[in-house]
């Protein structure tokens, strides 16, 4: 490979992690602030980073009926969350269940896990060339398992 | 007298190396300092030559060891100018130097209702250890509070003490902020109210010529990998009489002078507090490491942080949108410089950065508290040494400007 090569691959990685809808959601977050009413909440730390995401969820029935998140940190674990409110709106408790499981699967990179069977949650897949970054993306899903759990959900 | 940065950079096999087709640019010297073929060959020296435990062997291999060892402690003895090798205890790090003394000074002489006296700006290495022990004891910790411009608050540093004092510690060098901390003034306080006074010299020893009979203290710990040596290696200063009072930290080998079954009687300074076979191979390399920095001159190697801090603090400024903390004047800070650039994480300053070849440390640099102090949920940290350029700061200020405008497209 030529130098020049090397670096449009760089580049091309330096894309991948930041892909254009995850800096979209990051500038333009979607679901950000607090519910008048909630089912469930738990707030999500990463020691590592300092990352801070709260999610909150009004569940009726067995489905999601609102959602909205609010913390600080990198734009991975901001977008992410953001990207999750949009993933997982409306949807029935255990697809949202599914979903959660199928990120986390994605993030780990296992195989069993087709990426593009997530939608918009596949953009994320670039983070996990940068391990260290995994655990941005993988904030807001663990804190929305705990508020589940928490709930009894 | 002025260094010669480019004959050093020679010495720095790591310094050659290209970090995604860029040279590296390394900035991350407050976590761990890079290594000079003197130190890497000085291990190297020791598995091919001489290796064989130390103390109590009775053959060639075991002999130079035990001088290679022992060689090394009386160089950093001298390298701090403590008044004997005695009083040089080595540990794995600076951490486990600090809970040396919390551990056996700590557990038999601070009790209930007594105080210990920290500041804002405490790596957690200094600040976990004395939070369990308040809380074991039932004592307090207080924390002396930061101006506005970063320095300790020191102002009726007085009544900072009190009768129920019992030990004081803090950095000398924050590694957050890069502020230098008076010590030999709080020694001098600490020391007329009868409290003990502990040095993290994590952040010190590295930087500055440092001299633990003019601060005054009882205690200075810090780590070799900072400071050009291998990783493993910490060292405990302590008065030698405080050390001959306390109990052992750990026990087994070495330790002993003479065991039954029914007991055991310690063995002499320093070797009572280095219990089993130690770190032989990185503690002669660590004797390499001060051979360098004692080459260079302590007094030089500061000169230089400061004028490339100095150079830091101009060209950082002029970025619109910066927010840079600790003292303005490069004379009061050693080589570190935290900053927030404009609603950037700095996370991903740091990944955008690491892209461009500049390698610096983002988070909170284990000082969860200072950062809530200072309102933020980290920093960005550029942290210099002896083998750094004002071009790599200019390399370090266009990188920056390039990770505003990835952002921004």
């Amino acid at each position: 490979m030529s130098l020049r090569e090397e670096y449009a691959r760089q580049e091309a990685e330096l894309d991948d992690l930041y892909k254009e809808i995850i800096l979209d959601h990051y500038r333009n977050p979607r679901h950000r602030g607090s519910l008048p009413a909630l089912s469930a909440t738990h707030e999500g730390l990463n020691p590592l980073c300092g990352d801070e995401v709260t999610v909150e969820l009004l569940v009726d029935g067995n489905r999601v009926t609102d959602v909205a998140y609010k913390g600080s940190g990198c734009s991975i674990s901001q977008s992410s969350a953001s990207m999750m409110t949009e993933a997982i709106n409306g949807k029935p408790l255990d697809e949202v269940k599914r979903l959660s499981e199928a990120f986390t699967a994605m993030m780990r990179g296992e195989e069993s896990i087709d990426p593009e069977s997530l939608g918009d949650l596949e953009a994320l897949s670039g983070v996990r060339k940068f391990p260290v970054r995994v655990k941005c993306a993988t904030l807001a899903w663990h804190t929305l398992d705990e508020a589940l759990e928490e709930a009894g959900l | 007298m002025t260094l010669d940065i480019q004959s050093i950079r020679k010495d720095f096999p790591i310094l050659e190396r290209q970090v995604y087709g860029k040279p590296l640019v390394y900035l991350d010297n407050a976590a761990t300092s890079q290594k000079p073929r003197q130190v890497i060959d000085a291990l190297v020296n020791y598995y091919e030559n001489y290796n064989a435990n130390i103390h109590r062997a009775v053959h060639c291999l075991g002999e130079e060891a035990t001088a290679a060892y022992e060689e090394a402690r009386a160089k950093v003895a001298k390298f701090i100018n403590a008044p004997s090798p005695e009083s040089i205890i080595f540990t794995r790090n600076t951490t486990e130097a600090i809970n040396l003394v919390m551990y056996t000074w700590g557990r038999a002489n601070v009790r209930e209702g007594d105080e210990i006296l920290l500041t804002q700006m405490e790596h957690h290495s200094n600040l976990i250890p004395w939070q369990r022990l308040a809380a074991e004891k039932g004592a307090t910790v207080r924390y002396i509070e930061l101006t506005d411009t970063h320095t300790l608050a020191l102002d009726g540093l007085e009544n900072l003490f009190d009768a129920r004092t019992r030990i004081a510690a803090m950095p000398h060098v924050s590694n957050s902020l890069g502020t230098i901390n008076p010590v030999e003034k709080i020694a001098a306080e600490a020391r007329r109210n009868g409290t003990l006074f502990l040095v993290d010299g994590a952040q010190g020893a590295p930087h500055l010529p440092v001299d633990v009979q003019g601060i005054d203290c009882d205690f200075y710990a810090f780590s070799a990998h900072k400071m050009l040596g291998p990783t493993g290696v910490g060292v405990l200063y302590g008065r030698a009489e405080l050390l001959e009072e306390m109990e052992p930290f750990l026990g087994g080998g070495e330790m002993i002078r003479k065991v039954t079954y029914e007991g055991a009687t310690w063995n002499d300074l320093p070797w009572k507090f280095e219990a089993g076979t130690p770190n032989i191979a990185d503690v002669i390399a660590f004797g390499a490491a001060i051979d360098y920095l004692d080459g260079l001159g302590m007094d030089n190697v500061r000169e230089h942080e400061v004028q490339i801090t100095d150079y830091a603090l101009t060209r950082l400024s002029q970025l619109e949108g910066i927010v840079m903390y600790g003292p303005p004047d490069p004379r009061e800070r050693g080589g570190v410089v935290s900053f927030n650039f404009g609603d950037l994480h700095p996370h991903d300053i740091g990944t955008v950065l690491d892209h461009h070849g500049v390698a610096i440390r983002a988070g909170h640099h284990c000082t969860q508290p200072l950062m809530r102090t200072l309102g933020v949920s980290g920093t960005a940290r550029a942290s210099f040494y002896v083998y750094n350029t004002t071009d790599e700061v200019d390399v370090l200020v266009d990188a920056l400007e390039a990770t505003r405008d990835f952002f921004k497209r």
